[in-house]
């Protein structure tokens, strides 16, 4: 026992073992936990916050209200010259007709004033509805028929409640009489909402009724197509010389650095090369998929060559020795061998640097892809935009129902990439091998 | 000729060269390609390089000058009293004429004139264009038939083939550096042109920005303003509230998923947070802007504070919010190259987890983790879309986050987009923010790269 007292009387500190202070350091060591997990459901609580918000606002916007007309076009109300052949009618103006079968619909309305007010009321699609419907069958001219035909935006929200009846009517954007109106269709069974087609057969539009994903989608699919053909190869040659070949020297270790710099350059910085280099310097055509490609492929490029150099480190040496040894030169050794076995890797980096591109914006909208364009374009040539840019474009537009197309474009986009990083997920856990 | 024939036709020269090269290597051989020096498929290979090479290479020669030589061939057809007009009006001229060709309305009357001068413009390229394709076709038939007349049975074919194939490689390997060589060189040559308008102090130290420029010279307008603090100031702001949104989450989730979770919650969560680094930036700025500006403006609003519609603390929040994976991933990384027995010598002391990761793996991981928030901080700052949709375009000089502010990005997009004069202060002002926004960032990159990559190599 006398050691013990020796000890104490050197007086060496010993870690105070008392209760009070291990529940102490044990209640800090929850505490610690606890700041973990509130940081892990908040992360993860922000990302739901996110989905939610978006498909809150936006699931709606796949429903479209359409309204009930019964219209009888005449050939003289239409301006129909000669026989009702397609290419004839295609000329005709059916506002007429619409307009004549919505005031049928309210006869009480006859004040000129009121009138114009009611015109509104119908999308500016509508002429052009009962138009087809003719032209798929022109026996119906100069019958009376049913159509469904879309309202105007303000109409389709109010339909979707996002109205607020109880507002003052100074403050709730909407005319009292369109509430009336529709109201009094409602009762009718005049009103109803419909898939919304025209979302993804449409094109961008003034009228958010009218307007559609098409010609963004497939701009995006054009500009996705060059940026793909552009920094696939190169980035695979690249990342096989500097993966197989390159000697340990200063300008491999530049290209290096390089590399890895460029992946963390912002992409606007992208976007201002586009804009000096590619359109002013070479002229390559403003707007078009051609010059986006370039500059996302540019973007692009150190992801892909990152992950297939690592694709291609993760091939072990014994293989290339096997084949070197059998009298394959160092090409053939990579082509035959290395390529093969680490493509389902490369491929995975491809398709995440894709995803990366396709929600890309900042650097489109400096090589002047965000104009306002109605027509799908038809090559990499022609003026473009693209959905990331289409979402810009919608956000910034004050109607209230350009919120919900805004989402609806977000999901479709949204799809897409989590598409594109699915088909990755599954590529590697396929053909992902331990050696 | 347009260009797909020109490619369809390319591509089948291409497979018939192939053919061709095989078929003489058989030949020289006398039927017994063992008798070859390279694998019959390398002569093909080597006859489809004769035959690719020298029209791809004249075909896109031609697709560099074109622009050139079809402005040459307008500017020929143009009067020699338009061509003595002053630079200036004579660029403008042309570009309506390029309008013009492009089938365009121009704002300017329509000369027999200039419809001549866009004939011409069209001209090169469609003329000019099929006559360069013809052109690059033919040198194809004939680099094919030169190249026949070199197989033999001692001729390297796959040393040759290969040779080409390293060079295209390097070459592949070299567009990094001329990407970066690239975005220098542009950006500097505008900066340098807008600093010889604004003196660089002016733009670096200038307290007021309102890059508003008379249009012509004979305009009365207010001078443009180019200081560029206030900028800078904004930056700054969105970029640190957005690194006290995601330092402290990213990190303590870090530290959870790599020391606290169990396998099953970690193979969960990972996934999740890696798809809050897939949405695209956009749709964090529409977030921003419909969701949690408005939340923003009501919770503070309603505690009497002035809130303004569009924020800083909104942008900066949400761009915290995005940045979140980054930091989390990167220190996760770090901290798991921390080796474990460091680990356990502290617990063999006695420590609590808690403790060793606070007294241990953290001290231990430092370097790496101001690696990675550097890097997440040049992430911030380069970050365009949230900005321009929720930060605003005020250039407040003013450090409370609940006013607008603005920020370099937003106004290299607001000056480059829409209708734009290239010659004009305010757009070459695009450029001088944008040489400043990469100089910063690299600088960020350089350093932080370089103290994740130092301190990866100490622990292997």
């Amino acid at each position: 026992m006398s050691s013990t007292s020796n000890t104490a009387d050197l007086s060496v500190r010993r870690p105070d073992l008392s209760a009070a202070r291990l529940r102490k350091r044990y209640a800090a060591e929850r505490r610690f936990r606890l700041y973990g997990v509130i940081a892990v459901v908040t992360a993860v609580g922000m990302l739901a916050v996110l989905l939610a918000s978006i498909v809150l606002n936006g699931y709606t916007a796949f429903w479209q209200t359409q309204m009930q007309l019964t219209v009888t076009p005449t050939a003289e109300q239409i301006g129909l010259e000669g026989e009702p052949t397609p290419e004839n009618l295609q000329e005709t103006n059916f506002r007429p007709v619409v307009y004549d079968a919505l005031f049928a619909l309210f006869p009480d309305v006859t004040d000129e004033q009121a009138r114009r007010e009611l015109r509104g009321f119908v999308s500016g699609a509508a002429a052009r509805t009962v138009r087809q419907q003719v032209i798929d069958n022109p026996s119906l001219l100069g019958t009376s028929f049913d159509v469904w035909v879309k309202t105007d935006d303000k109409i389709d929200m109010l339909q979707k409640g996002y109205v607020d009846r109880d507002l003052p009517p100074d403050r709730r954007l909407l005319d009292p009489n369109f509430i009336a109106w529709h109201d009094q269709l409602a009762e009718q069974g005049r009103v109803d909402a419909f898939f919304n087609t025209s979302f993804f057969t449409g094109s961008d539009s003034r009228e958010p009724e009218q307007a559609g994903i098409l010609s963004s989608t497939v701009g995006s699919f054009l500009t996705l197509f060059v940026t793909l053909l552009l920094s696939f190869p190169i980035a695979v040659l690249a990342a096989v010389y500097l993966e197989e070949f390159a000697p340990k020297n200063k300008l491999t270790d530049l290209i290096e650095v390089n590399i890895n710099n460029l992946a963390a350059v912002p992409s606007i910085v992208f976007g201002l090369l586009g804009l000096a280099v590619i359109i002013n310097f070479f002229g390559f055509p403003r707007s078009s998929p051609l010059v986006g490609g370039i500059v996302l492929s540019l973007m692009t490029l150190p992801t892909i060559i990152i992950s297939a150099r690592s694709a291609l480190r993760a091939v072990p040496p014994s293989i290339r020795e096997a084949a070197l040894g059998v009298g394959a030169s160092r090409i053939q050794t990579v082509t035959h061998h290395v390529l093969p076995l680490s493509l389902p890797g490369i491929l995975t980096g491809t398709i995440i640097g894709m995803a990366q591109a396709l929600g890309e914006t900042a650097p489109l909208l400096m090589v002047g892809m965000v104009a306002f364009i109605v027509e799908v374009p038809t090559g990499i040539t022609d003026a473009s935009t693209v959905l990331p840019v289409q979402v810009f474009l919608w956000s910034t537009s004050p109607e209230r129902a350009f919120i919900e197309k805004t989402s609806a474009a977000i999901m479709v986009l949204l799809a897409f990439l989590i598409a594109m990083n699915a088909t990755a997920v599954l590529l590697r856990k396929k053909f992902e091998r331990r050696w | 000729m347009n260009i797909s024939v020109f490619l369809l036709t390319l591509v089948a020269l291409l497979a018939f060269s192939y053919w061709v090269g095989r078929r003489r290597a058989y030949t020289v051989s006398g039927g017994h390609p063992v008798h070859l020096h390279s694998l019959p498929s390398y002569y093909g290979g080597y006859l489809a390089l004769w035959c690719g090479l020298p029209g791809v290479l004249l075909a896109a020669g031609w697709f560099l000058v074109e622009p050139q030589v079809a402005q040459w061939a307008m500017l020929q057809t143009l009067d020699p009293a338009t061509k003595d007009l002053p630079p200036q009006r004579l660029q403008l001229l042309m570009t309506d004429i390029q309008n013009l060709a492009a089938g365009y309305g121009i704002f300017r009357e329509v000369t027999p004139e200039i419809e001549r001068a866009a004939a011409a413009y069209n001209d090169v390229f469609a003329f000019g264009r099929s006559i360069a394709l013809v052109a690059a076709l033919s040198l194809s038939v004939i680099g094919l038939g030169v190249g026949r007349r070199f197989i033999r049975t001692d001729l390297r074919a796959r040393n040759k083939v290969e040779r080409v194939i390293t060079i295209v490689m390097i070459v592949a390997s070299t567009i990094a550096i001329m990407t970066t060589i690239g975005i220098v060189l542009s950006l500097l040559f505008e900066a340098v042109r807008f600093f010889g308008r604004i003196p660089i102090d002016n733009f670096l130290f200038g307290l007021t920005w309102d890059p508003q420029t008379a249009i012509r010279e004979d305009q009365v307008a207010a001078e443009g303003a180019f200081g560029a603090v206030p900028l800078f100031t904004g930056t700054l702001l969105i970029t640190a509230i957005a690194m006290a949104v995601a330092v402290p989450v990213g990190l303590f989730s870090a530290i959870y998923l790599s020391d606290y979770a169990p396998k099953r919650i970690r193979g969960s969560v990972k996934p999740l947070l890696e798809i809050l680094a897939g949405v695209p930036t956009v749709v964090y700025g529409f977030f921003a802007a419909l969701t949690v500006a408005p939340f923003i403006r009501d919770t503070f609003g309603g505690l009497g504070l002035s809130v303004s519609s569009e924020s800083a603390l909104a942008a900066g929040a949400v761009m915290g919010i995005m940045i979140i994976p980054f930091v989390s991933s990167l220190s996760d990384d770090v901290m798991n190259a921390v080796p474990q027995t460091l680990r356990d010598g502290a617990y063999a002391m006695g420590a609590t987890q808690s403790e060793t990761i606070k007294q241990v793996v953290f001290p231990a991981a430092l370097p790496g983790i101001v690696g990675a928030i550097l890097l997440a901080i040049s992430r911030a700052i380069g970050e365009t879309m949230i900005v321009v949709m929720a930060a605003g375009l005020a250039a407040n000089l003013t450090a409370n986050p609940f006013e607008a502010v603005t920020t370099v990005t937003v106004q290299i997009v607001t000056l480059l987009t829409g209708d734009q004069e290239f010659d004009s202060a305010k757009t070459l002002a695009a450029f001088a923010l944008g040489i400043t926004l990469f100089a910063v960032t690299l600088a960020l990159n350089v350093v932080a790269l370089h103290i994740v990559r130092k301190y990866r190599e100490k622990y292997e």
